[in-house]
């Protein structure tokens, strides 16, 4: 607990810190990263001393009415406590790089400062047992990423975009303001420890369904996501990572913590969960497809796989309404599991995402290629993510999403309804992969291999070396999670027994059905890695003496290929893109070719997200148009608005006493 | 154990003699005496003593595809069932390891292909990866429904399982599962009416296209893996018939290859007969996979 | 003889879905006309070793119609109207299958609710009766062609014939003999109907015979060109 207290103190001052020596732009970059990183250290090591002991909580007396200062780590927080402190830190280290480029340009102490602040505004997210301290967290998080996003300021459409994520997020917001109330009202108090629903009728379900909204805002739900695809590629890359990898996941962190308050569920909260995670899933890396700027693709790519957690998690809360403790266990097992490692995954993507920015200077898909010669390392390690992000093994992507299948698999012999709910998670989980694979192969092919297609990889460039370590940090966590899987599932049960309330040892049953197959993964994986040696060995030895001729690529017996041959980008994805047309509604703006010696031509698709073109965009008109009736009251002379909160005052006077 | 290993030995041995068969069939249908039954043996061994030829746009991401697929393949061949005899690796969710597996090697098939910057092999890989979108959920639920009626989670559970006692019940079931698996089947050997192994017009070539500039050693590593993979899938196919472990290994074994044989001359006789799909139309087949394999999953929700 | 009554059902369910999903209209007519055979062969399957004399009347006549007669009449409507081959489904053929397995899950589940489970004799029956007939009317919506409505009529049949034989039993004669009167008339005046119209349009334009489906698509259609 000390471990965690310090290194939010540690995180505060040397945010402020970096701040104050703004000047020196070298020093504050110094030590705003230097300061997470420490940080950082001691949060892991607060995480394995609850692991090690047990819960630990702190309750302090407040100032603020109705607050008090009440933290405590359990089993839960722990599970987001890790990604959140790994790529913290290892985004920190990365930005520490990152920021140089910025030099002179930028004020480097206020990016480090709002950095701090929003990675010590996700841990006390995580730790907060009191709704005012978790509402002041989780504003203090909004706002600071939001200052983040807006670091590129002065680029065309950051501002607009900054202005649609503060409103996104405090429409969320409010609805948890209106879910705390509701519970804090049921329960007499602000403590999360006083909180238990038992009471029946609506009342959990509306708890639930604000939770849902307001919760659902941050994790990039899908009609609810519009916000994420725009905020998180203007974003410094860093803190793209860190917004797509772990500050989203609150929002799934506050969902679940909110489920354990709500006593049993109902059935059709978990049926509601899986359909929401199979549309967010489906659509958004439907979307994510369609995409051409890598950052605005990684970002759809984390709603889809919000709604791979999601799918987890309605079925665990399924499991836990219908009392089938295999659905339950290994449904938010692989629901949590693929929380984490998407933190890391897509962390790591954007780092790399972040090198390929800064390295060649454009993150359009389609100008960029044959990156790989320039950037080995940044192009392996992000061949690895997106292997590993479409769920292929041997990577760790593939145990989570195993796990999810295997649960559909495993209530595939249940009663109709739950064998139906099964088979549509498992074609819609294939569905995904399949398209997952189409779009990032689309992003590693087009991007690292075949030829440059512009000037801009010319130049192109390894990152810095603190770049470098961070991305192959987690790269390598990429490689080895996807082997000690059997082993961290203990501990996962003992999250299991907190959400579901049961005693741990209903829960190891169905887990122990887990382990087994999750070893044969591990061996499988390994014999894998042996035939590749293999067969590298065989290669090695047979061609030692043949020689090796370096050719054109086979061009159809015509003329030299040159680059603008090549596939793009749009042309890759088109059959895809095509067939989806009535979803995707991808706009082609053409020049066509007419006659024998056309004159230059031109081909550009863009895809529009679908619920911010037709529900919120005339949402948003029609409510301004309503509110242009009420300008009249909005006239700019100070005596009335004086006027106003006299008014005001004496109203409320009035009606309270 | 030691029958185990020698089954998958028996794959690893047998599956490039399958090819032979198809081109024999397609021999005979076309009045020609055909290339020898050995004729993949001999080209694999042509192969692997030849030089090769990289273009310079290459990385290692090009040496890399065929190596990973190949290992992908293989780790999936210890996965299948042989003759409704249990795999060398078998436990419950194999299924989807496996499916994983042949999507591993597909990712890497494609990511070689975008390596050499040819807009031929751009455009194999496009549509590789278009066809799987509608492959893959296809293949997963045949084989759930196929889970769901026999009881068991395991490839080698469900296949030793999947004939005897589901015949007298679920038996236009299984015919249904059969069509669905049988499309996905054809589309991902790449056989007609999806795509013709043997084309030559680049343009309308899918996978052969995608290993255009593969040459030599890395070739023959293709070449293995496809057969290999035909075997796999065509496991899926005749398990369904053959699963039965009624007459001791042996016999069972035999059986089996003259069954997976049967398979391959029934494949010639599909790519004799059929005319091959306009591209546009190979969604619109797979999709009917997918149809299929929803009916029969409909079926089994009979009370 | 329960599993062969159920290949021959489940092969109706397949004909259905193969309807939906081909793009030649002379091949929606051959299934159309093998589907209606496989109707009615199921009577002579169900009784088979005692079979009524009016079922077998019943059988002869209905294969004898649906197989022989409506296919070519069918036929020869398509010949002399000169119609274009493509069906033309709205919305494109990936859809219309996507929609006939969801009517298939839909009939499945509205026949558990609808029926209880002791008239149940085979009971793929009901749920494929109530899919063939949805598959009728959706090809009589989303099809642009008088001639594929009028196949949406045969397959519509088609679902009425199976319920009724497999619920109504001896009974349905009546009933069936009614609807196949109207549904003989109904294609034949439709037959007669594209005929003559295209008789008498033929020195203006048979190509776009088509738009005379009626009279508001066909405006349409003109301002579109």
């Amino acid at each position: 607990m000390n471990a965690v207290l310090s290194s939010l103190i540690i995180l505060a001052i040397s945010g402020l810190l970096a701040l104050s020596f703004n000047r020196f732009a070298k020093l504050s970059n110094f030590i705003g990263a230097l300061g997470v990183v420490i940080a950082s250290i001691l949060g892991l090591g607060s995480i394995f001393v609850v692991y090690k002991t047990n819960n630990s909580s702190l309750n302090i007396p407040w100032l603020v009415p109705y607050g008090t200062f009440s933290i405590e780590i359990d089993f839960l927080s722990t599970l987001f406590l890790f990604p959140i402190f790994i790529v913290s830190a290892l985004a920190a280290v990365y930005g520490f790089d990152y920021l140089k480029h910025y030099f002179g340009k930028k004020n480097i102490g206020r990016a480090w400062l709002f950095f701090n602040l929003l990675v010590a505004s996700m841990v006390l997210v995580v730790i907060s047992r009191n709704a005012i301290l978790f509402l002041l967290a989780w504003e203090a998080m909004s706002i600071s990423s939001f200052f983040l996003v807006l670091f590129e300021g002065e680029k065309k459409n950051v501002g607009r975009v900054g202005l649609l994520y503060l409103i996104a997020t405090h429409i969320g917001t409010l609805f948890l303001i209106a879910m705390f109330v509701l519970l804090s009202k049921n329960n007499g108090s602000f403590d999360f420890s006083l909180w238990q629903i038992t009471a029946s009728g609506f009342l959990p379900s509306i708890i639930f369904i604000c939770a849902l909204i307001g919760f659902g805002t941050k994790a990039g739900f899908m009609p609810l996501h519009i916000w994420l695809p725009e905020a998180h590629p203007a974003a410094p890359s860093h803190v793209s990572a860190v917004m797509s990898g772990v500050m989203i996941k609150t929002g799934i962190y506050g969902l679940i913590r909110i489920i354990t308050f709500l006593g049993i569920p109902c059935a059709w909260w978990g049926y509601l969960l899986i359909a929401i995670g199979i549309i967010s899933g489906v659509l958004g890396i439907l979307f994510a497809l369609a995409q051409h700027d890598l950052k605005r693709l990684l970002a759809y790519s984390s709603i889809e796989n919000i709604g791979i957690i999601t799918i987890g998690i309605g079925m665990g809360v399924l499991g836990m309404s219908i009392n089938n403790p295999v659905l339950t266990v290994i449904g938010f097992t692989g629901g949590l599991l693929h929380l984490i490692n998407h933190s890391l995954l897509k962390g790591l993507l954007f780092l790399g995402a972040g090198a390929v920015l800064q390295g060649a200077g454009t993150r359009e898909i389609d100008a960029l290629g044959g990156l790989f010669r320039k950037m080995p390392l940044t192009g392996f390690c992000f061949l690895i993510g997106a292997a590993s992000i479409c769920g292929l093994p041997p990577f760790n992507g593939f145990i989570s999403e195993f796990i999810i299948y295997f649960a559909s698999f495993k209530s595939l012999f249940g009663s109709a309804a739950i064998a139906l709910i099964s088979m549509i998670i498992i074609a819609s989980l294939a569905l995904i992969g399949a398209l997952a694979v189409a779009c990032f192969s689309k992003a590693f092919g087009i991007i690292f291999l075949g030829q440059p297609r512009s000037v801009y990889c010319q130049q192109a460039h390894e990152p810095g070396i603190f770049m470098r370590i961070s991305m192959v940090i987690l790269a390598s966590a990429s490689v080895l999670i996807g082997l000690c899987f059997p082993f961290v599932v203990g501990f996962i049960g003992k999250i299991i027994s907190e959400i579901t309330g049961k005693p741990i040892s209903t829960i190891e049953m169905p887990l122990l059905n887990l382990v087994n197959p999750l070893i044969y993964i591990v061996v499988g994986v390994l014999l894998l890695y042996i035939v590749i040696l293999l067969l590298i060995l065989l290669r090695r030895i047979i061609l030692r003496k043949v020689e090796i001729k370096p050719v054109l690529t086979w061009d159809c017996g015509y003329m030299y290929p040159n680059s603008r041959m090549q596939y793009t980008a749009s042309s890759f994805i088109q059959p895809v893109v095509d067939f989806f047309k009535g979803i995707l509604n991808t706009k082609k703006h053409v020049v066509k070719i007419t006659e024998y010696f056309p004159d230059s031509s031109y081909f550009k698709t863009e895809t529009a997200d679908l619920f911010s073109e037709t529900v919120f965009r005339p949402m948003f008109k029609f409510l301004r148009q309503m509110t242009e009736k009420l300008t009249w009251l909005q006239h700019g002379k100070l005596q009335f608005y004086i006027l106003y909160i006299l008014f005001t005052l004496i109203a409320l006077f009035i009606w309270k006493l | 154990m030691y029958t185990k290993i020698l089954q998958l030995v028996l794959i690893l041995i047998l599956s490039p003699f399958l090819f032979g068969v198809i081109n024999k069939t397609k021999a005979f249908f076309a009045g020609r005496k055909g290339s020898p039954l050995l004729q993949l043996y001999y080209d694999l061994f042509k192969l692997l003593g030849k030089g090769v030829v990289y273009s310079t746009t290459t990385t290692w991401i090009f040496i890399a595809g065929p190596i990973v697929g190949l290992s992908a393949l293989t780790v999936a061949a210890l996965l299948i069932p042989f003759a409704g005899y249990s795999a060398v690796i078998s436990f419950d969710g194999d299924v989807i390891f496996f499916i994983y597996l042949l999507g591993l090697a597909r990712f890497f098939t494609v990511l070689a292909a975008l390596d050499t910057g040819s807009s031929f092999e751009g455009m194999g890989a496009s549509r590789e990866v278009q066809f799987a979108v509608f492959a893959e959920p296809a293949l997963f639920l045949s084989l759930a429904t196929l889970a769901r009626v026999t009881g068991q989670v395991s490839l080698s559970g469900i296949f030793s399982k999947a004939v005897i006692t589901s015949w007298a019940e679920y038996g236009p079931l299984i015919y249904l599962i059969f069509g669905a698996i049988f499309i996905v089947f054809l589309t991902e050997n790449s056989r007609i009416p999806v795509d013709d192994p043997n084309t030559h017009l680049e343009l309308t070539m899918i996978h052969e296209v995608m290993v255009l500039d593969h040459g030599g050693f890395d070739l023959a590593y293709i070449f293995y893996g496809a057969a290999i993979k035909f075997w796999l899938l065509g496991t899926l196919l005749m398990g369904i018939f053959l699963g039965t472990s009624s007459y001791g290994w042996g016999q069972d074994c035999i059986i089996f290859i003259l069954g997976m044989i049967l398979l391959a001359v029934v494949v010639g006789v599909v790519e004799s007969v059929f005319a091959r799909f306009r591209l546009l139309k190979i969604p619109h087949f797979l999709i009917i996979a997918l149809a299929l394999a929803v009916v029969a999953l409909i079926l089994t929700m009979r009370p | 003889m329960n599993s062969e009554i159920n290949f021959i059902i489940i092969g109706i369910l397949l004909m259905n879905l193969m309807i939906l999903s081909s793009s030649r209209i002379r091949t929606c007519v051959w299934i159309a006309a093998i589907q209606g055979v496989g109707v009615g062969v199921i009577p002579l399957v169900v009784n088979f070793p005692s079979i009524m004399p009016e079922a077998i009347i019943n059988s002869i006549l209905s294969i004898f119609l649906k197989g022989v007669v409506f296919p070519w009449l069918l036929f020869r409507a398509l010949q002399e109207a000169n119609i274009r081959k493509e069906v033309e489904p709205v919305g494109g053929y990936p859809l219309s299958l996507l929609m006939g397995v969801i009517m298939f899950a839909m009939s499945f589940w509205l026949s558990s609710r609808l029926l209880s489970s002791k008239l149940l004799i085979y009971d793929l029956a009901a749920p494929v009766s109530f899919a063939t007939f949805f598959t009728g009317v959706f090809i009589i919506v989303s099809r642009m062609k008088a001639i594929t409505q009028v196949i949406g009529y045969l397959i519509l049949e088609n679902g009425i014939y199976l319920f009724g034989i497999v619920f109504l039993g001896e009974q349905s004669l009546l009933v069936e003999l009614a609807i196949l009167l109207d549904i003989f008339v109904g294609v034949f005046v439709m037959g007669i109907a594209i005929f003559h119209i295209s008789r008498e349009f033929d020195h203006i334009d048979t190509q776009k015979l088509s738009q005379l489906k009626d009279l508001i698509n066909s405006k349409q259609e003109f301002e579109d060109d």
